[in-house]
């Protein structure tokens, strides 16, 4: 089965439906607002942020350079304390053997923390379907759970909800006739997942690094919903991507510094959850079984293409809080699991980037992605990869026909000043006050929302001559 | 001193007065200028694209058009991104052209970099009377000028700078993004109108020829009275 999965979906009918909703506007706004602020403000209290950062990315770098070695090194790290270790090839592997885990330990209630990876193979259907009931703990994660949907924000997956549509989903779920005030929704939320806890047998969780020195687990929430997950169940399933091993402990903290900083603007998540291995002897908490599922699902052919920098990520959602678009049509116009300018980019890398025509393209490149991002990822240059490598899989014929043309017009100056000159007798004759409100050919896209400037009765070329003299 | 300029495609059919007012302003604080005719367009369009082997033919052009200049000065952030971040990149696999094209980029500079960091002049002596507010253009982000425009505007005898909500944010020209998304770009330039319409000024300043055609097409859509003013023509009045 393919990494995204997703229904190879319209992007522009999805986008335009979510611009013409002014709710959603609403909330993309406030939400994007208030955690671009944080991403601004959680940076400059760093005395040294941009050192930081390339710090990180360094620490990214060679990680990735040398992932054969830590991922072993993660292994028999884990192992060491009593761990198992299970390495995934594809997104089926992965959730085959959370499958037989959870069968080998008679498990029937899995509460999972939030875990992008998990949604990326697809689990809960595939544990649903093996008899395993499965509860979302994260409470914007159980929202769009209950709902049937699809996060809609690396960090915020309900940003889609208001107060009003959550107390619709969740009094249709439970049967009962709830308030759409936060605090009771919130306590509603509480009374629910607490009893789901109680009764699991197993917790599923994602994993933010893992440090392949200790076979370290770190999970950090805002809720304690993770440290729950972790405690509460016999059996601790852990997956994550192989890119998110980091060599030693004392790097942890560099990452800890920028994550929480990097997605809201806090000084550290309200739970850091570090995990090492299962209960120990005369530990008083922890599962009794704890494995960790290694995924790579692609992620191994995309560290020898130009793209590996995308294996740095570290899934904070900085850059689609910073991105024009994203806050503008919200995460499902994207189409895929991961959205925002990151998605653009792992969407089609692992999907497919035949099938994914559209999200390369819808970026202006405007690089607001990149002076957000924690590890400082060049989002628009592989976004510009990713348009050169359409070329090869799905070729437009007149696109490449048309900017063909253009450039040997370019390449010379007497055709250039031809093409000026040409262009001035096509569109000047219906400007008014220097502007056209109709453009011929693709113009005519530019000219639906805002008028075009006409060209100038004179060249600047044309002009030099005055100007020499 | 002297430089060359580096017009760049919008600014030579749509802007002339923005490549004039850089030149008098230049002249102005004792630089000569020359202006070599065989330049057309750094190529960003079609390496943007993802078109890099045209993209490579233009940046070879626009090499050879600047081989002899020692310095080049362009009033626009983005031509002097693509010129001073892409031109190395492209030539990665050939050593000749790479290191020609990392000689012009050492070279070359957008407008608000060479006033502030080679020629180390704030105060150009311009004056503008009314209320004015600035639009950042992405690309100056890119090359992280970030406080050099603002720098110069703010010693500008006369003007009364109002700061612009989001003044960081695209206001989605894009180039083809523009053209491809005209939904999405649209919903941009539209906020980016509003907030300019909103901090009641006579005109709005950019360092770029894409912003300016964008935000005025649609400036002049809604019959604003707000001027868009490129950085040049703001610094060359005197
Ligand atoms: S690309 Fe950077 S900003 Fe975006 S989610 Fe990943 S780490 Fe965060």
């Amino acid at each position: 089965m393919s990494y995204a999965q997703h229904e190879h979906h319209d992007f522009l009918g999805a986008s335009a439906q979510a611009l013409a909703d002014p709710t959603l506007q609403q909330a993309l706004t406030r939400l994007t607002d208030t955690l671009l602020a944080g991403n601004r403000r959680g940076y400059a209290a760093l005395a040294d942020s941009s050192e930081l950062r390339d710090h990180a990315k360094r620490i990214k770098e060679h990680s990735l350079a040398h992932l054969d070695q830590y991922l072993e090194q993660l292994e028999a790290s884990v192992l060491k304390f009593g761990g198992k270790v299970h390495w995934a090839a594809t997104a089926e592997d992965a959730r085959r053997i959370v499958v037989e885990i959870a069968k080998k330990a008679n498990c029937k209630h899995a509460v999972k923390s939030k875990s992008m990876t998990s949604e990326e193979i697809h689990l809960n259907p595939a544990l649903e379907q093996a008899g395993i009931e499965v509860t979302e703990t994260d409470f914007g994660e159980f929202i769009i759970q209950v709902a049937g949907e699809r996060p809609s924000h690396l960090v915020a997956p309900a940003v889609h909800h208001t107060r009003e549509s959550i107390a619709r989903v969740l009094s249709k779920h439970l049967g009962e006739q709830l308030a759409d005030d936060p605090k009771s929704l919130a306590m509603v939320g509480r009374r629910v997942l607490r009893e789901k806890f109680r009764q699991a047998d197993m917790g599923i969780t994602g994993a933010n690094f893992a440090v392949a020195e200790t076979g370290t687990i770190v999970l950090v929430t805002n809720e304690g919903n993770g440290r729950l997950t972790t405690t509460c169940p016999r059996v601790h399933v852990a997956i994550m991507g192989i890119e998110k091993v980091i060599p030693r402990f004392i790097d942890l903290p560099v990452f800890l510094k920028l994550l929480a900083r990097g997605a809201t603007g806090q000084t550290l998540s309200v739970y850091t959850t570090l995990i090492t291995g299962p209960r120990q002897p005369g530990e008083l908490d922890g599962a009794e079984e704890f494995h960790l599922v290694l995924l790579d699902n692609g992620r191994s052919k995309v560290l020898a293409t130009p793209f590996r920098e995308s294996l740095q990520c570290i899934r904070c959602g900085a850059c689609l809080n910073a991105c024009p678009v994203y806050r503008r049509i919200g995460g499902h116009a994207y189409g895929g699991v991961y959205s925002g300018p990151i998605g653009s980019i792992l969407t089609p890398l692992y999907d497919s980037v035949a099938a994914n025509p559209h999200l390369p393209h819808a970026s202006s490149l405007c690089g607001a992605c990149q002076a957000a991002c924690p590890v400082k990822i060049n989002i628009p240059h592989m976004l510009i990869g990713l348009r050169e490598l359409q070329h090869y899989h799905k070729p437009s014929r007149w696109e490449r026909w048309a900017y063909g043309l253009w450039s040997m017009v370019l390449c010379r100056p007497w055709a250039y000043r031809w093409a000026l000159w040409a262009a001035r007798l096509l569109l000047r004759r219906n400007a008014q006050n220097g502007w056209l409100s109709q453009m011929p050919g693709p113009g005519a896209e530019w000219t639906k929302v805002r008028d075009f400037p006409a060209p100038a009765a004179k060249s600047f070329r044309e002009r030099w001559k005055e100007l020499e003299s | 001193m002297h430089v060359s300029l580096m017009i760049t495609c919008l600014g030579d059919a749509f802007f002339p007065d923005v490549g004039v007012a850089t030149v008098k302003l230049l002249r102005r604080l004792g630089v000569s200028v020359d202006f070599p005719q065989a330049q057309t367009c750094c190529g960003q369009p079609h390496f943007n694209s993802g078109y890099h082997d045209d993209a490579r033919d233009l940046a070879r052009h626009a090499i050879t058009a600047f081989a002899k200049s020692p310095l080049v000065v362009t009033p626009s952030g983005s031509c002097a991104a693509m010129v001073k971040l892409e031109y190395p990149e492209l030539f990665h696999g050939d050593p000749t052209w790479h290191d020609r094209a990392v000689d012009l980029a050492k070279r070359t500079h957008e407008l608000s970099d060479f006033l502030v960091n080679v020629l180390k002049v704030e105060d150009v002596g311009a004056r503008f009377d009314g209320k004015a507010t600035y639009h950042m253009a992405c690309h100056l982000r890119g090359l992280g000028l970030v406080d050099e425009p603002l720098r110069l505007i703010q010693k500008v005898r006369g003007l009364q700078l109002v700061p612009l909500e989001r003044y960081d944010e695209c206001c989605g020209f894009g180039g083809s993004f523009a053209v491809r998304y005209p939904q999405i770009s649209g919903a941009m330039v539209t906020d980016k109108a509003a907030f300019i319409e909103k901090t009641a000024v006579d005109a709005v300043i950019a360092t770029d020829a894409g912003c300016l055609m964008n935000i005025g097409g649609c400036l002049n859509r809604k019959g604003s009275k707000v001027r868009i003013l490129h950085l040049a023509e703001l610094l060359a009045q005197t």
